[in-house]
């Protein structure tokens, strides 16, 4: 029989505002343990949480790029359990009520088409902090370090509309890019910024009704999404031919074995006991406020990758590496937009930037050496025959080092090209001399020979001579003599 | 000394402190006299904090003396010791956290210490606040000082007594369900409950977060309208306070209840009602009639379900909020073999059996299956029961009733009986579930000599109306019932 994998997607999202969801504390990565801590995310007795209404901002601009409706009431909820990185022995999540809902984007299909998959809802919520678990042979405790406590979270949960592995991976990709493009979250999935669970069942192709799910936890990469999938499908599907039952469960992806092993069955699984939060107000957003957001709102990757094609003529493919970043983007941008010419703009972002960034030392985009107007003044001189493009690829990478201006490195190196007729043509004349036989074999027809007399001309030249210019002149000497 | 001091209310004594009759210092040490004289018999303090105090009456003297006194500059007072003091060790009455000293100050604290009040100690409670006679603390139950073998009601006990024994000139709680007016009430002070809103509640650890209120109790209303003020306003750290004005609520008090109207709901005249609390409510509030208040019966048909909706929401916060005492953090901590025992262990060491009744109430409203047919059917309740104050309060300014059913009962006699202890908070749960402020002001003595507390109610953010009220009846009622003087030790 045919299989047929249906896959939802919860998606947690570490939004990047300066301070945290319930207190003022700051949230940067890095910094001692327990330094970045007060007594709200500390859960002390006595303490309140109070909204940050950042938070809220960037949920807006989650809504307006995913599709969804804001809930002009939306209510945080207490989720309580117990577990040592959870200061309260509660999480303020949303529940009954969650800030956004009915959402959708679109990733291409395994055939390439382009599909919507929906999101059910997504909702705000606050971090836990970490376990730390000493290394040290025959430790006997854990340490907790609550700097990601009351971190900013958002959940982004989808229909059950995913079909295979690498929709899987397409839509976490995408989600991924909208969510950096906001500027509302690193996706930094080592870090933990982004992660994700996996609820999974499979069916017989063609059935509408849904099989029993388990639901996969800590996927905290696309290959390990993938991975975990393609482990869990065929495990249910075996376990459906060979005349078992799969049961609803939680299980947990081990990325060393590769396989998903059982953590939890339904029955053992927590009761929540949520109920409204009574030290948080309810959410109230006016229209006004989603109009605010969206005036703020960048343009997304989607709509970007469609100007570059029409704009400026580039291909699909360019298009989307160009739009891979925001940042990429915008430095094409200004490259293209001082050059003049955008195809050459491309290539030059597409290749040596490229190459630079993505060493491993390499400066954020945003500080690179080489800035757009720079690498702008670079391809002009190419453009007017003072650089050949060899050339100019070493200047760019003095350039990169340096941080020093085209013009300057030029003329330091002598690098400029000789395209003055009258200075090649002494230099055309002696290789000319110096190699009769082969002048006397190109003019009884071996025209590859062309190639020879150019490279000793460039030779005599140190690489210097404009290679047309030399073209040229050998052609009129050898076939107008 | 001056005659009679430890009898002065909190504005006399300002005038004597600006006049440079009596430093705060000297006040101070009478306060730390009294309490070693009386409170060996009282048990109001679980942390008498004399170093501190007399090192903040010092500070308050200098400002005295530069003549930037603010009104609560130099007077001393005990805060209920759930109210979170920096450096000072804040027990809520458990052994879950009987060694813990905050880190912060909660904003209320923060107040007062800007104010240049000078902080005696912190006062014996029921556990986590959960009780209404003071014996779920784990430092003891309190002696009512008008009999030492009655409570003092509960569960800001230790406030109440300290009050009325004279042992600080005036006292903060918190009432989650009658938890100031209660004991104000069995301990013949006055207690107000403010709106629901009206006063920080940041740094006051939670009991029921949707019914916790902090406020005074003291030995008169205009002291607890001066109370009040200090307390009083939004607070960015809470996201409940509400953003309304603060007047000075003790400057503005009227004495005179002519055309005040009065409401009498007839619910909370009830089978068991003591029949001496009852004469003397009814008796105060016609002296308030003689005097030109204008009195009509009212219906607040509701009534009946407001202990029972009670039950329901306030176990159910409790037991969220008090999931975080687990021994991981801070307070006590059982080692167990693995992180579950520990859980198990800490948690049944350090709670008392109400606060281990109440979070398995709570937990069991809020579990799935029955979330609906409790906690969310409870809710419902609560908003009824706020419609029907809306409606009295469209026909008259306050209401009046008892504050509770009976004086104080003796020490262990409704300890066993979890229902009967709950139902001494009748009448004073139905402000807290619709938010109201109110009060409890001394109307007289049983003929055992037990005082008995006269309740106003008013409309949210009336305290102005309600303090008006109280103050009025003070007036008619004439000079206070005398204190109580017990037993010294010393």
């Amino acid at each position: 029989m045919a299989w047929e994998m249906v896959v939802g997607l919860e998606v947690h999202a570490q939004l990047r505002t300066r301070t945290k969801i319930f207190c003022g504390c700051p949230t940067a990565f890095g910094a001692e343990p327990n330094s970045q801590v007060c007594p709200v995310c500390m859960g002390l007795p006595g303490a309140l949480p109070v909204l940050n209404r950042k938070v809220v901002d960037y949920a807006l601009k989650v809504a307006l790029a995913t599709n969804c409706r804001v809930a002009p009431v939306s209510r945080f909820a207490r989720k309580n359990y117990f577990y040592p990185d959870l200061p309260k022995g509660y999480q303020i999540s949303q529940y009954e009520l969650p800030i956004l809902e009915h959402g959708w984007i679109e990733v291409a299909d395994d055939a390439g088409s382009p599909k919507r998959i929906g999101i059910t809802r997504i909702h705000l919520e606050e971090d836990a902090g970490k376990l730390l678990h000493p290394e040290v042979p025959g430790a006997d405790y854990s340490l907790v370090d609550l700097n990601r406590a009351c971190v900013p979270l958002v959940e982004i949960v989808s229909e059950p509309d995913i079909r295979s592995p690498g929709e899987a991976s397409r839509y976490v990709k995408k989600l991924r890019e909208i969510l950096v493009y906001l500027g509302v979250c690193d996706g930094n999935m080592n870090e933990g910024s982004l992660r994700v669970d996996a609820n999974i069942s499979v069916r017989p192709a063609g059935t509408e009704a849904f099989g029993t799910r388990a639901e996969i936890k800590n996927l905290n990469s696309f290959k390990f999404l993938e991975q975990a999938l393609r482990y869990e499908y065929e495990r249910q599907v075996d376990l459906l031919e060979t005349g078992g039952e799969v049961v609803q469960e939680t299980r947990l992806f081990d990325s060393h074995r590769g396989v998903t092993v059982g953590m939890r069955s339904k029955e053992e699984a927590h009761d929540y006991r949520y109920f409204p939060d009574p030290d948080l107000l309810p959410v109230v957003i006016e229209p006004g406020w989603i109009d605010a957001v969206r005036d703020s709102l960048p343009e997304l990757p989607d709509a970007k990758r469609a100007r570059f094609r029409e704009a400026y003529g580039l291909s699909a493919q360019d298009a989307d590496l160009l739009c891979s970043s925001r940042d990429l983007a915008d430095y094409f941008e200004r490259v293209a937009e001082r050059h003049g010419d955008p195809k050459a703009a491309a290539n030059w972002v597409m290749g040596p930037v490229l190459r630079q960034l993505n060493r491993d030392e390499a400066p954020p985009l945003a500080d690179a050496p080489v800035p757009p107007g720079r690498l702008a003044d670079l391809l002009a001189l190419v453009r007017d025959g003072t650089l050949s493009n060899n050339a100019a690829k070493e200047v760019f990478d003095e350039m990169w080092a340096t941080g020093r201006p085209p013009a300057d490195l030029v003329a330091e190196k002598g690098l400029e090209q000789i395209t003055d007729t009258s200075a090649l043509e002494a230099q055309v004349d002696a290789v000319l001399a110096a190699s009769p036989d082969e002048v006397a074999a190109y003019r009884a027809g071996k025209k590859k020979l062309m190639g020879f007399f150019v490279g000793q001309v460039m030779r005599a030249t140190r690489g210097k001579a404009n290679p047309q210019a030399v073209n040229q002149l050998l052609r009129s000497k050898l076939e107008g003599g | 000394m001056i005659p009679d001091l430890l009898d002065r209310t909190a504005r006399q004594l300002r005038e004597l402190l600006d006049r440079g009759e009596v430093t705060s210092e000297e006040l101070v040490r009478a306060y730390l006299d009294r309490i070693a004289a009386v409170d060996p018999g009282v048990n109001a303090f679980i942390t008498v904090a004399g170093d501190l105090a007399l090192e903040m009456a010092r500070t308050a003297d200098a400002r005295i003396r530069r003549g930037e006194a603010a009104p609560l500059t130099g007077i001393p007072l005990g805060l209920k010791d759930l109210l979170v003091t920096r450096g000072l060790r804040t027990t809520c009455g458990s052994r879950m956290l009987a060694e813990f000293v905050p880190p912060y100050d909660g904003t209320v604290v923060a107040r007062l210490r800007d104010a240049g009040a000078v902080l005696l100690g912190k006062l014996n409670m029921d556990e986590f606040a959960m009780g209404s006679s003071n014996e779920t603390s784990a430092f003891g139950p309190v002696r009512n000082p008008w009999d030492p073998d009655r409570v003092p009601g509960g569960s800001s006990g230790g406030s109440a007594a300290a009050v009325a024994a004279r042992e600080v000139v005036a006292a903060l709680g918190s009432d989650t369900g009658g938890s100031i007016r209660q004991p104000a009430a069995l301990c013949g002070v006055v207690g107000l409950k403010p709106t629901y809103g009206r006063v920080s509640r940041y740094g006051l650890v939670a009991f029921a977060s949707s019914l916790d209120q902090i406020g005074p109790l003291t030995r008169d209303v205009a002291d607890a309208a001066l109370l009040l003020t200090a307390i009083s306003g939004k607070d960015p750290l809470d996201a409940t306070s509400l953003d309304r004005p603060v007047p000075d609520y003790a400057a503005r008090l009227r004495a005179d209840p002519r055309g005040l109207r009065v409401g009498v709901p007839r619910e909370y005249f009830v089978d068991g009602l003591d029949p001496e609390v009852e004469a003397a409510v009814r008796g105060a509030i016609g002296l308030l009639e003689d005097n030109g208040a204008e009195v009509v019966e009212v219906s607040l048909p509701h009534t009946e379900y407001a202990v029972a909706t009670y039950y329901l929401i306030a176990p159910a916060e409790a037991s969220s909020n008090l999931a975080r005492y687990d021994g991981v953090k801070y307070g006590l901590r059982v080692a167990g073999r693995d992180l579950a025992d520990t859980y198990r262990k800490t948690r049944a060491q350090g709670f008392g059996a109400e606060v281990k009744r109440r979070i398995m109430l709570g937990t069991y409203a809020l579990s799935a299956g029955y979330y609906d047919a409790y906690y969310l059917r409870a809710q419902r309740v609560r908003t009824l029961i706020a419609r029907d104050f809306r409606a009295a309060f469209e026909r008259v300014d306050v209401l009046a009733c008892p504050a509770t059913p009976t004086p104080a009962f003796r020490l262990g006699e409704k300890a066993g009986d979890p229902l009967q202890m709950y139902l001494n908070d009748i009448f004073t749960i139905p402000a807290n579930l619709a938010g109201l402020p109110a009060v409890s002001v001394p109307c007289g003595l049983t003929s055992g000599g037990l005082p008995i507390g006269l309740q106003f109610m008013a409309a949210p953010f009336g305290e102005q109306t309600l303090l008006d009220a109280a103050h009025a009846y003070e007036r008619v009622r004439g000079e206070p019932v005398a204190y109580p003087d017990p037993a010294s030790t010393a």
